[in-house]
């Protein structure tokens, strides 16, 4: 995954970025809870286009896997998609029929998930589970998919494919695993793959693989990847555009390189600085983002990062920022934007990055 | 028992293990009982089986010996108060025991099982549809419905049946239910549903074959239980009408005649106890065998 690949991929991205395969719009999900509504997913809004990879990141609860579940509207009980519309094609999958949205999932949007030990069903064979995916919407029939299936699982690179079909899940090494489930999100070729943290159950060499597998199909196949994880390697290894999700909400949105160079919210300055450095000094501390996520049943006024932001000012407290475009086709939601934190806050050098001590307002002296 | 199959577990085995189902069969293998059980049960199949074209004496002839005849070389259990051959008469009975045991379960599966998982899946208010039909069922007293119900569609075989699965379903229901509802939340069910895969497909292709080990132990279990329900009803009475044999009816005419020739209670009895026996061994081995936290 050289540079110069990427950013002709990123390109290439731009030049079409009039005619997106999928648009969410201000989508909306909650779960009901005793205690009122948790607002998971809070008007999110992004395009994705044929054949880029865009990655989605953000910690743990910050609504991006429920933001990949609900444009599949695999949300759980007590969960509900409450508003926005997921284009695809022209249609509204929030809004189409159950059947129809049956015959979507896994024919022209693919999910591959966290835990491959977990999801394949481990009394069914792996190559019969791979089988059904193309049964299922009559995409072969009998005779074709086990062929197919055997073509798939060269594809994905594993080792003697065809006695491997016959074997149960649970013979299968964790890595190929993960494999087995990519073949069988590919079964139909869907024009979209979303994979949420495909790589975080995998040690680190798998995971590598993993990644150039799927970069590879990318190339080769022209299938968009929809990639969450909270990994910034991950996305640096395999995306061309990212999106930076906090608290149910979208605050960064980007080519991946401009992005790396130049984040422009501190919550993404922060992220790309809490990566663990093989070249830091051996005692230095690691790096991390003070304070917790927030509570998203009753989420902080103005903006949501601003309790543990380290440059907010008192607008921050108050008024909740919009997404703006700050570069070209780099749009963040912040009063501050990090170009003014890096130039009158010094934040380059700063070593203190408790909630706010670049731009003085800390939080004994806060009076709301 | 237990320990003896900890000690043979010791050696370690785990690579060549090929499926669920052929690492199952290979710890039931090691259940002696178990193994005992089913070989005893291959033997009634048999016996059953053969007396469909044969059997020693014509079962409902009468007086091919004297009455009440104690067990002699001709006849190796005797006869009974009208001079019938006992053992012809235990032979055809098995059959009657079997059919009643698997038909009675066979149907149970149909009924339990869909209704199981349906409630299970589904959850919301078919689950608590469901669940107050089985609780009100668990409250009517079983032998009373039972009885009522062939007094009024009348004494034959198939209504047997029909009573006891009427009386009886509610137990695979409640446990299909119960694997449905824990297995939903599993993630391969989600990948599943990602995939696109129908409800139907969900439920019987997903759900069932990861619940099938718990109900293929029940259905075991359920079988015994059948053959003595019909065995308590024929002894009743209101069980297969003569000159048909159950083991049931065999010991009630038996009962009678307690005093001068036993052999009529006790070898029918036996028959009973020994099958019920084996049902009960193969079912527990089973359940060691296929539950998951007793592997390795």
């Amino acid at each position: 995954m050289g540079c110069a690949t990427r950013s002709t991929r990123a390109r290439d991205a731009r030049k079409e970025l009039a005619n997106a395969i999928l648009s969410v719009r201000n989508l909306r999900t909650q779960f009901k809870t005793d205690a009122g509504p948790v607002k998971a997913v809070d008007g999110v809004s992004f395009d994705l286009f044929p054949g880029e990879s865009l990655g989605i990141v953000g910690e743990s609860g910050s609504g991006k896997s429920v933001t990949a579940l609900s444009i599949l509207r695999l949300i759980p009980d007590p969960g509900r998609i409450v508003g926005g519309q997921v284009l695809f094609r022209d249609q509204d999958l929030l809004q189409v029929s159950d059947e129809e949205i049956r015959e979507i999932r896994g024919r022209d949007i693919a999910m591959i998930f966290q835990d491959p030990q977990s999801s394949l069903n481990p009394v069914l064979r792996t190559g019969f589970q791979i089988d059904e995916a193309m049964l299922a919407h009559k995409q072969a029939n009998s005779r074709t998919a086990h062929e197919r299936t055997v073509s798939l699982l060269k594809k994905v690179r594993i080792p003697a494919a065809e006695s491997r079909a016959k074997d149960y899940p649970h013979q299968l090494s964790g890595g190929m695993r993960q494999r087995a489930m990519i073949a069988m999100g590919l079964a139909n070729s869907p024009q979209i793959l979303i994979a949420d943290e495909p790589t975080t159950a995998l040690d680190v060499t798998v995971q590598a693989q993993i990644l150039e597998l799927l970069a590879d199909l990318n190339r080769e196949l022209g299938t968009a990847i929809m990639m969450i994880t909270h990994n910034m390697g991950v996305v640096a290894g395999l995306c061309t555009r990212v999106i930076v999700m906090y608290a149910g909400q979208i605050v960064e949105q980007g080519p991946v390189d401009q992005i790396f160079e130049s984040p422009q919210h501190p919550y993404t300055w922060s992220l790309l600085r809490s990566i663990p450095r093989v070249d830091a000094l051996r005692h230095e501390r690691l790096r991390s983002i003070e304070g917790m996520a927030p509570d998203l049943l009753r989420p902080p006024k103005g903006c949501r990062f601003h309790p543990r932001c380290p440059f907010r000012i008192e607008k921050c407290l108050v008024d909740e920022p919009r997404l703006e475009e700050i570069h070209h086709g780099q749009i963040a939601s912040c009063w501050v934007t990090m170009d003014r934190a890096r130039a009158e806050m010094k934040a380059d050098e700063l070593r203190d990055i408790s909630p706010g001590a670049a731009s003085g307002l800390r939080p004994g002296e806060i009076i709301p | 028992m237990a320990t003896a199959a900890v000690v043979v577990d010791a050696q370690p085995i785990a690579p060549e293990q090929v499926s669920l189902w052929s690492d199952a069969w290979r710890r039931l293998r090691r259940n002696r009982l178990a193994l005992v059980a089913t070989i005893f049960l291959t033997f009634l199949v048999v016996v059953a089986l053969v007396s469909l074209v044969w059997t020693p004496y014509r079962m409902s002839e009468i007086g091919v010996t004297q009455t009440y005849a104690p067990p002699s070389s001709a006849h190796l259990l005797g006869a009974d108060e009208l001079g019938r051959d006992l053992l012809s008469r235990l032979m055809v009975g098995a059959q009657v025991s079997l059919v009643v045991g698997v038909g009675t379960q066979l149907l149970v599966l149909a009924v339990g099982v869909p209704i199981g998982l349906l409630a299970g899946y589904y959850r919301g208010w078919l689950d608590s549809v469901v669940s107050f039909i089985i609780n009100v069922f668990y409250g009517i007293p079983d032998i009373l419905v039972a009885m009522i119900m062939v007094f009024l569609l009348g004494p034959s075989l198939r209504n047997i049946i029909i009573a006891i699965v009427v009386t009886r379903w509610m137990d695979m229901a409640r446990l299909v239910r119960g694997q449905a509802f824990s297995l939903r939340e599993r993630e391969f069910i989600e990948a599943a549903r990602a995939a696109g895969a129908r409800p139907l497909k969900m439920l019987f292709g997903h759900l069932f074959p990861n619940a099938l080990g718990p109900i293929i132990v029940q259905a075991t279990l359920g079988i015994p239980a059948a053959i003595l329900f019909e065995a308590f009803l024929s002894f009743l009475g209101v069980g297969v009408q003569p000159p048909t044999p159950s083991w049931g009816s065999m010991a009630n005419e038996g009962v009678a005649a307690i005093q001068y020739a036993p052999h009529m209670v006790i070898a029918p009895s036996i028959a009973l106890s020994l099958t019920l026996m084996a049902f009960n061994f193969l079912g527990d081995g089973l359940r060691d065998a296929l539950d998951p936290r007793s592997r390795r």
